[in-house]
């Protein structure tokens, strides 16, 4: 209990480990990396691309702190750490913030809050028909301010906002569980972002890098009704230990996918829950997943 | 207090895991996260610390200043508190915003302060009635993650462990007034008595238990806070009831209790790393690490 209080220096952070990991996986190519205003060319051959901005003077100037990437006469610059730039089909988790006429604003990670219309989501009973005026007046009891939601990308406009949908059963309102949030970056696209675990977790991986997780009874339930039951304990522990495990993954700079959170998953029973939060053991623990996944891979 | 929202499944969750003793992140209701300092961040000050609890990250420095004493305490020094939420910690805390919060904190470090039982000014002192020390106390809050009040506490203490103030002779000039001579050697330096100085430990009630160090997902579950100040020898400074819930007097002494014994091992935990980061005191990695 109380009686070992963990202090510690910040001296004690070992910081060139995580740097030596990090330069191994950053290719042997040298990359140059930017920050805003730093003139990256003077030739007027070149093509400006995202993260940058031409000046008369000075030529092609970066607008983000980030490494530039050439394509023949394209110049990128990509950010290092960026907000969610979000796609038509993306799996998306969010926080709703705010209840609007005829739609909810939801905060995603993104530039812009999203946009969830009341006409694309699924009503619960779940009949298919126009939505009237009650349908918006009891929009408050279907989702509040705080409520999770996992949703899909819609449309996104020109000027950057997006509409979100959750016109499918695996969509919708989120009940009982722990959200993670990461750098989008870190998030892997794949086929599928609904994961069950062998662990009774039910994942669901958003590629804003809000990851979501809850244990599987929760995920086959409706998404309307509130479920208040209690976890067991067994579940929350794994539900517990999966969110430290990812938080471990992401400060390390390791992909998130469901393959990556398995293996660290396993490789994390040697220590308990809360030893997971001790940046050696996490360094320990994410050193482990990349040898595992060279191997395999 | 800049508040984040959580769903009230979210709730249920964090709320039923402190019943079950196994919160969110995997500790149990009296465990700490890790705290990470060290002593001599910002080398200008005469003193100055940096305290990071997972994301709750502040920056403290003490700068001392000669002058005239308060009239109520003519022989004692002075210790001023002022509290700086940066507007990178929460948005909503650009221009003013953070104003009323800081006072707040401010408010009970110098409630905490004030015995001389846990700190004693009076050597402080330089001339009585005339020139005493003054400490302004700094304090930047850089990052918010939850208990906000015990890490502010400890970056203080750390601070004020840290603090070095230049050595004083007085001597009686020919006119007869007293004369304040400043010692050649810089390094002769006077530290403070700070052995009894306290911390803040938050108790923090989730459903019918008592939680420490919440993080800012659990401050949103608690009724009620319970904010105690707690100096070495166990000894309560001062308490503070946040939120808006109340307390039956039977778990209020339960929990001054366990404050107190939580505090005492804290301050034992503290003081050991105190010491070595004294060795390393200016060496800094930087406070944006």
């Amino acid at each position: 209990m109380s009686a070992d209080i963990d202090v510690r220096l910040f001296s004690s952070r070992s910081r060139s480990k995580s740097l030596a990991d990090e330069s191994e996986f950053m290719g042997t190519r040298a990359k140059i990396v930017v920050s805003p205003g730093t003139t990256i060319t003077t030739d007027g051959g070149f093509m400006r691309g995202h993260g940058t901005y031409l000046e008369d003077e000075n030529g092609l100037l970066s607008a983000v702190a980030g490494v530039v990437e050439k394509v023949n006469k394209l110049i990128t610059v990509r950010p290092l750490k960026t907000r969610y730039n979000p796609e038509v089909g993306d799996v998306v988790v969010g926080r709703i913030v705010q209840v609007c006429q005829k739609l909810w604003k939801v905060d995603v990670g993104g530039r812009l809050y999203a946009a969830l219309h009341l006409h694309s989501v699924n009503l619960p009973g779940g009949e298919l028909r126009r939505k009237s005026i009650e349908d918006e007046l009891l929009m408050s009891q279907y989702l509040i301010d705080g409520d999770l939601v996992s949703a899909e990308v819609q449309n996104v406009g020109v000027d950057g906002a997006v509409s979100l949908h959750t016109r499918n059963l695996k969509y919708g309102k989120l009940g009982q569980g722990s959200l993670v949030q990461v750098s989008p970056s870190l998030v892997k696209r794949c086929k599928t972002h609904f994961h069950n675990l062998p662990n009774g977790v039910h994942l669901v991986i958003g590629l804003n890098g809000f990851l979501w997780i809850t244990h599987e009874g929760e995920a086959e339930s409706s998404h309307f009704a509130q479920n208040l039951e209690r976890v067991d304990y067994h579940t929350r522990e794994s539900i517990c230990r999966t969110r430290n495990v990812i938080i471990s993954l992401s400060r390390y700079n390791i992909m998130l996918y469901d393959t990556t959170i398995l293996y660290a998953y396993e490789i994390s029973t040697d220590y308990s829950i809360a030893q997971l939060l001790k940046p050696e053991i996490q360094m320990e623990v994410a050193h482990l997943t990349r040898q595992k996944l060279q191997l395999e891979g | 207090m800049a508040n984040l929202a959580v769903s009230d499944s979210e709730k249920t969750f964090i709320i039923h895991g402190v019943e079950d003793n196994l919160r969110c992140d995997g500790r149990g209701c009296l465990d700490y996260r890790h705290i990470e300092l060290e002593l001599g961040a910002a080398p200008n000050c005469s003193g100055s610390s940096h305290v990071r609890i997972a994301n709750t990250d502040v920056l403290v420095g003490i700068k001392a200043e000669i002058a005239a004493p308060d009239h109520a305490a003519p022989d004692r020094g002075r210790i001023e508190f002022f509290v700086d939420l940066t507007a990178n910690a929460d948005p909503e805390f650009e221009g003013t915003g953070g104003d009323e919060l800081g006072q707040q904190i401010a408010g009970a470090l110098a409630e905490a302060y004030v015995s001389k039982r846990f700190l004693d000014l009076s050597s402080l002192c330089i001339v009585k009635n005339q020139q005493v020390w003054v400490l302004f106390v700094d304090i930047l809050i850089l990052e918010l993650g939850g208990s906000l009040y015990d890490a502010v506490s400890i970056a203080v203490k750390a601070a004020l462990y840290d603090l070095r103030i230049p050595k004083l002779t007085v001597s009686i000039g020919e006119d007869g007034k007293p004369e304040i001579e400043v010692s050649d050697d810089p390094h002769t330096q006077e530290p403070l008595a700070i052995a009894n100085v306290p911390c803040f430990v938050t108790l923090s009630k989730i459903g019918s238990q008592f939680v420490v160090d919440v993080s800012q997902e659990e401050a949103e579950c608690s009724t009620v806070n319970m904010c105690c100040a707690i100096a070495p020898n166990g000894r309560m400074a001062t308490t503070m009831k946040t939120g808006v819930g109340s307390l039956h007097p039977d778990s209020l002494i339960e929990a001054l209790q366990l404050a107190q014994e939580i505090g005492v091992a804290l301050h034992k935990a503290l003081h050991k790393q105190f010491v070595k980061a004294q060795e390393l005191s200016g060496r800094t990695n930087g406070f944006l690490l």
